[in-house]
């Protein structure tokens, strides 16, 4: 019964962190890994720093001239 | 279908928010409790989901949880992900809401409590809300497709590119509206000064940390930045209070709006991790902090609503915004009840992590719903203050003077009576030298925001740290948008001009780099500083530009959502889209007919030109203006702005007749001609 809770409660501040990451643009990293190895065995995965970098451009550099903020 | 026990919970929640509503809807004379509006707004938005949403998802939109999303047949792990469903809220509803929910209601709080409060829920529920979702199925349905290129496949070539012109004037309005509050908000205010100028060290240590030192520890960076914002605001108080450091920190507006200019050049060129992100990091989580602490204060202290449900400036005379409530109402609430901006984030980001079709009502129509409850709680914060001190915040100095004598007699005069010792009293208060015409809504907001939450914690020893903790959170998320507006605009600007020159558009020229941001941040500055030096306070000018450019868009949007439907054949529902559509168009054009045209100087511009030009002729000169060049100037930005309001006026125009001809060509034709990608079944 604790074990359970403790649990539920890990997950639920597990899927906050990814709300929070995802809020400024990063997803779930672990799930970049799974799709990668899953979908694209053999080529290369990013280390989480490179993903970051990745997403951090990706989000913020203009030239795909998207708009992510509202007023 | 339904059973008993659900069908008595929603019957229960029916009439709880029918007489909440009607609690706000009849009280006169008597102060009513805050409670009263979120119960209303609260069940208003559940019952709309429930039923008005579901209505939508199943009969309207006919989501398909069997067919695939473009996150499950693009997955990269990268932009087109499968996401949880409340992870994805929680991105989306970041995205969407702003300052704007927080400012627009504010400011038509002049009209009192109930006006507004109306339009944020009515217009959520059946127009804001609508759009959003709306838009976030057509994109999900056309590989995550953007606004532009959906209204370009549906609508034409020229169609789009008109969407796209119409696009990079509200960003410039937008960017000039929020620099406006911005240093609304800082003049001649040290303590303000000093803690917005920190978050640039602050967050260029946070980029340096999370890109050298521990790469990409957003929670360690985040932390880290705002464990040093609060020390600064913390010591903010003493800076303003120290008779060496204050000076350093205390401008006139003109100084500050011509800092903010450099500062917008010179943010958008450096790299994006050393300025923007992280101090988009800081805004952001601070915004959802702000956003659920406020709704806790409000819960906790329940203020009672001092601001009359209806106050005689209906009648368009108020000194906050000129005009009728409508249309004028309509475009200053914009924000909160329906935001042309949001169909740019729902085709954006959002559905190319959508996993699930059916997952679309709860963030498509669920995030806005949630957005206008931000609205309604930036209203109660503004009509718990007493009417004279909003007003005395709200209203350019050409109407209340500069000091709290002039200003206590003024506003006394419009019946709404207040000392100049109250006024006195909050400005010391807040830690304040003066509150009068911090027009712009975001010290209303502030001050509204100190009281509420130094009722819950703090008391009044705290209410100045509140007040300039809330200037600071908006700033901070204002200073974001200022940066990441000008590379986008820089972006348009390049992408316009290079369909004329092509070399033009190469992101890696830094001359056309410079060229293309150098033209944005003048085009934004330039509405800035007209606002800055504007006598009524450029708010007044600016934001309902502001408001018609952001309805025009939204115009757009459900323009291009009826026209899917008709081309789907389901023209019987496509008055969920062409409804809110016509009464849109109806507002914007009104508005832009009476801002261009009307007999009165305070509302229209050309009569406002007319009259400068002819003092001018008689070598007189009208106050507010000083001199001849003054008056020089004030007729030449009433050219300017009547222009813009003209192309607004016109691009609404030109839009619904595209809508029209593509609806007329759809129902002569008898097969489905909506080009949706292939259905192909979800894993």
């Amino acid at each position: 019964m604790r074990q359970t809770k403790t649990d539920s409660l890990l997950k639920f501040a597990r899927s906050l962190a990814k709300t929070a990451r995802l809020m400024v643009g990063v997803p779930d990293y672990d799930a970049y890994v799974a799709h990668r190895r899953s979908r694209h065995p053999g080529e290369p995965v990013m280390s989480y720093e490179d993903f970051f970098r990745e997403r951090q451009l990706t989000r913020y550099d203009e030239g795909s001239g998207k708009i992510n903020r509202c007023c | 279908m339904i059973n008993l026990g659900s069908k008595l919970v929603w019957a229960a929640v029916t009439i709880l928010g029918a007489v909440s509503l009607g609690i706000v809807a009849l009280s006169r004379g008597e102060t009513i409790n805050a409670i009263w509006i979120v119960t209303a707004a609260i069940c208003s938005y559940v019952l709309a989901d429930r039923f008005y949403g579901r209505f939508i998802a199943d009969k309207v939109l006919r989501l398909d949880p069997t067919r695939s999303t473009p996150a499950q047949r693009f997955n990269d792990g990268l932009d087109y992900c499968p996401t949880d469903k409340t992870v994805l809220f929680g991105h989306h509803f970041a995205a969407i809401a702003g300052a704007g929910p927080l400012v627009g209601p504010v400011l038509a709080a002049q009209m009192g409590y109930l006006p507004g409060t109306l339009w944020l829920i009515v217009g959520a529920v059946f127009a804001g809300a609508v759009q959003d979702f709306v838009v976030l199925w057509a994109s999900v349905r056309r590989d995550g497709r953007s606004l532009g290129e959906m209204i370009r496949s549906e609508l034409g070539e020229v169609a789009g590119t008109i969407a796209m012109i119409g696009v990079l004037i509200i960003m410039v309005i937008l960017l000039a509206v929020l620099a406006l509050v911005v240093v609304k908000a800082l003049i001649h205010s040290p303590w303000a000064t000093f803690t917005v100028a920190m978050t640039i060290p602050i967050a260029v240590l946070m980029g340096a940390y999370g890109r050298y030192v521990r790469p990409g520890r957003i929670g360690e960076m985040s932390l880290i930045g705002l464990v040093l914002l609060m020390a600064s605001l913390v010591f903010g108080r003493h800076v303003a209070a120290d008779l060496t450091l204050a000076p350093l920190f205390d401008y006139s507006g003109e100084r500050l709006s011509m800092m903010l200019i450099a500062y917008g050049f010179i943010a958008s060129v450096l790299p994006v991790w050393a300025l923007l992100a992280p101090r988009d990091y800081l805004s952001t989580f601070l915004k959802i902090g702000t956003i659920v602490g406020l709704a806790l204060g409000i819960f906790i202290v329940l203020p009672d609503l001092k601001m009359p449900a209806v106050t005689k400036f209906v009648d368009g005379t108020g000194p906050v915004f000129s005009g009728n409530l409508f249309p004028f109402l309509f475009i200053t609430i914009a924000c909160g009840a329906i935001s042309g901006f949001h169909a740019l984030i729902s085709s954006g980001t959002t559905p190319k992590m959508l996993d699930n079709e059916s997952d679309a009502r709860m963030i498509g129509y669920g995030a806005m719903l949630m957005e206008s409850f931000v609205a309604i709680m930036a209203m109660v914060a503004a009509t718990t203050l007493d009417p004279g001190v909003y007003f005395a915040l709200n209203s350019p100095a050409a109407l209340i003077g500069t000091s709290p004598e002039t200003a206590a007699a003024a506003i006394s005069g419009w019946g709404f009576a207040i000392t100049p010792e109250a006024l006195r009293q909050v400005a010391s208060d807040v830690g304040e030298a003066s509150i009068l015409s911090r027009t712009g809504g975001a010290p209303t907001l502030a001050v509204g925001m100190a009281e509420i939450l130094s009722n819950a914690v703090g008391g009044k020893a705290l209410m100045a740290f509140w007040y300039h903790f809330a200037i600071l959170f908006e700033a901070l998320f204002i200073l974001t948008t200022i940066d990441a507006g000008t590379r986008v605009a820089r972006f348009m600007i390049q992408d316009l001009i290079g369909t004329v020159a092509p070399a033009f558009r190469s992101t890696k020229s830094w001359t056309a780099n410079i060229l293309a941001t150098a033209i944005a941040v003048s085009a934004w500055g330039y509405f800035l500083y007209q606002g800055v030096v504007d006598p009524l306070g450029g708010i007044n000018t600016l934001w309902p530009l502001f408001g018609i450019s952001n309805q025009m868009l939204a115009c757009i949007a459900l323009a291009l959502g009826t026209v899917v439907l008709f081309k789907m054949k389901r023209e019987r529902y496509a008055w969920v889209t062409l409804a809110p559509a016509t009464w849109l168009g109806i507002c914007t054009l009104t508005a832009g007919w009476q801002k261009l045209f009307s007999d009165n100087p305070a509302i229209g511009f050309l009569a406002h030109a007319e009259k400068f030009e002819a003092s001018l002729a008689a070598s007189q000169i009208l106050a507010p203006a000083k001199s001849i060049a003054d008056m020089h100037r004030i007729v030449f930005n009433d050219y300017v702005n009547a222009t813009l309001t003209g192309i607004l006026v016109t691009l609404v125009i030109v839009m619904a007749a595209f809508g029209g001809v593509a609806i007329w060509k759809a129902l002569a034709d008898p097969s489905i001609s909506a080009r949706e990608s292939a259905i192909i079944p979800a894993e």
